[in-house]
């Protein structure tokens, strides 16, 4: 059912009986799944279902308490070298882009590549406008984030990210603060980034999206997986109660 | 009142400049470190800078004067007034502006330090590139208003034997009798000091507002 193609060895990221508590409140339960190089998840369910805790656990932007996260071969554990190496690997995308306003479009994609990396300057700012060429803003280089539109300011936070050069994307809802008209362009460079091979996790309610792109749909709901499976498979027949009704819920507004 | 007594009214006010000047940047330099310890997630940090805000917002700036002139002469150092003054200024300053920025660093949106850490960005980095420039941008006005009330402040080292420009305005005083005069001059002395700051920091505040609609 799940994922046959995935082995231990091809396996970007293995999340292997992983929970995790805010205080005394249980966000994830015994979470087990395994990613494997290349590999586009969608990963759906209702809010509060904890579909940001659990990616936000995999760069450690939350500590989980218990079982193991694994990126790449490295586990993420309480030391901060494995943290650094592992947020080296994993580009992030949020709701809200999170770009710095106090920076350029340019600036904010340079940033991180001269102080993580220790790039030069001449050379993070190639970097930065051949990405954010790639995400077809480069014309607004030297604008402040807030001079942009949110489709705009979102394909800036993707080139910031991918200037890290990292081998795994993941996205929290990253058109869910979008005006209707602004989605697409955000997800045609989703769809741009998942040709070309890299491997994704993405919370998202754009089922257009996971059926075109995702190799597998996860469904969560109450902090566990309740089922996942090849989007086809996942639409048309789904296997829980919960999920069905969650689709209903969904593709029916 | 002649020329003589004018310039020693103006010595008077060199002494407050750089006694507020030193106040200032010493007290920028251990606010900054006050904001970071506050901030810092570390309970230990947290509670004593708590506590050593808590002790000098709750007591007048005179007591602590008088604390660090007697108290460290009391300890065995035999200190100039003027450093005594400075220390004391200094520690009232790192306690204010630290209070001031480390509200200001906790405005800044949480998304800001995640997307950071997200980068990979480390401790230093994420301060100095991300969080710092936006929290001290916010606070610029609420700090330029506290620099006129601690070169008000350095008016009370004058108790403690410092000849800054309050001082040197009593003695003058005391010497030609002309009290009124006298004094008008020395508040005028501070207006034109303070005043311009104040200015700016509505200035400021007026830009950040508009900047923000
Ligand atoms: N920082 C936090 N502190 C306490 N509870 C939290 C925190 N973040 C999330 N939660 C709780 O964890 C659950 C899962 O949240 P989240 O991962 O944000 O869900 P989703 O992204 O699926 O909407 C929710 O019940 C939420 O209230
Ligand atoms: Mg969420």
């Amino acid at each position: 059912m799940t994922n046959p193609s995935a082995t231990q060895a091809d396996a970007m990221i293995t999340l292997t009986h992983v929970e995790k508590w805010y205080g005394a409140f249980k966000a994830l339960h015994d979470v087990t799944m395994s990613v494997h190089q290349g590999e586009k998840i969608v990963l759906c369910g209702p809010s509060g279902s904890g579909k940001s805790t659990l990616i936000r656990c995999i760069n450690s932007l939350e500590p989980h308490q218990k079982g193991e996260i694994r990126v790449d071969g490295i586990v993420l554990g309480p030391n901060a070298k494995a943290i650094d190496a592992i947020r080296r690997e994993v580009g992030m995308v949020f709701q809200q882009f999170n770009l710095f306003p106090h920076l350029t479009v340019l600036e904010n994609c340079m940033l991180a590549p001269m102080r993580a990396l220790g790039l030069a300057k001449s050379e993070a700012e190639s970097r930065a406008r051949a990405l954010l060429e790639r995400v077809k803003i480069a014309e607004q280089a030297a604008k402040y984030p807030a001079q942009l539109s949110g489709g705009q300011q979102q394909r800036v936070a993707i080139a910031r990210a991918l200037c890290m050069q990292p081998k795994v994307m993941l996205f929290d809802e990253p058109t869910s603060a979008l005006d209707p008209e602004m989605v697409k362009e955000v997800l045609d460079t989703m769809i741009g980034l998942a040709e070309d091979g890299m491997t994704m996790i993405c919370v998202t309610h754009e089922m257009g999206f996971a059926r075109q792109v995702a190799d597998r749909v996860i469904f969560m709901a109450d902090g566990a997986i309740v089922e996942q499976a090849p989007p086809a498979e996942f639409f048309s027949n789904p296997a829980h109660e919960r999920t069905r009704k969650f689709l209903g819920e969904i593709l029916n507004h | 009142m002649g020329t003589d007594e004018f310039v020693f009214l103006l010595t008077g006010l060199k002494w407050t400049v750089i006694l507020s000047a030193i106040a200032f940047v010493c007290g920028c330099l251990g606010g900054l470190a006050v904001a970071l310890a506050r901030t810092s997630g570390i309970k230990l940090l947290e509670r004593a800078t708590a506590a050593y805000i808590g002790v000098f917002q709750g007591t007048p700036l005179l007591m602590q004067l008088f604390v660090v002139y007697y108290g460290l002469a009391l300890v065995g150092f035999k200190i100039d007034a003027w450093v005594a003054v400075a220390t004391g200024l200094t520690l009232h300053a790192s306690a204010y502006l630290g209070e001031i920025w480390r509200g200001s660093i906790e405005a800044v949106p949480r998304g800001q330090t995640e997307a950071a850490k997200a980068l990979s960005l480390k401790y230093v980095s994420r301060m100095r590139d991300v969080i710092l420039p936006q929290a001290l941008r916010v606070s610029l006005p609420a700090t330029i208003g506290f620099l006129v009330q601690l070169i008000k402040g350095t008016s009370l080292a004058s108790i403690v034997g410092f000849t800054e420009l309050t001082r040197a305005g009593n003695m003058i005083s005391n010497q030609i009798f002309q009290p009124l005069t006298v004094f008008g001059i020395v508040g005028l002395m501070y207006f034109l000091l303070c005043c311009p700051l104040t200015i700016f920091g509505a200035h400021l505040e007026r830009r950040f507002a508009a900047s923000a609609r």
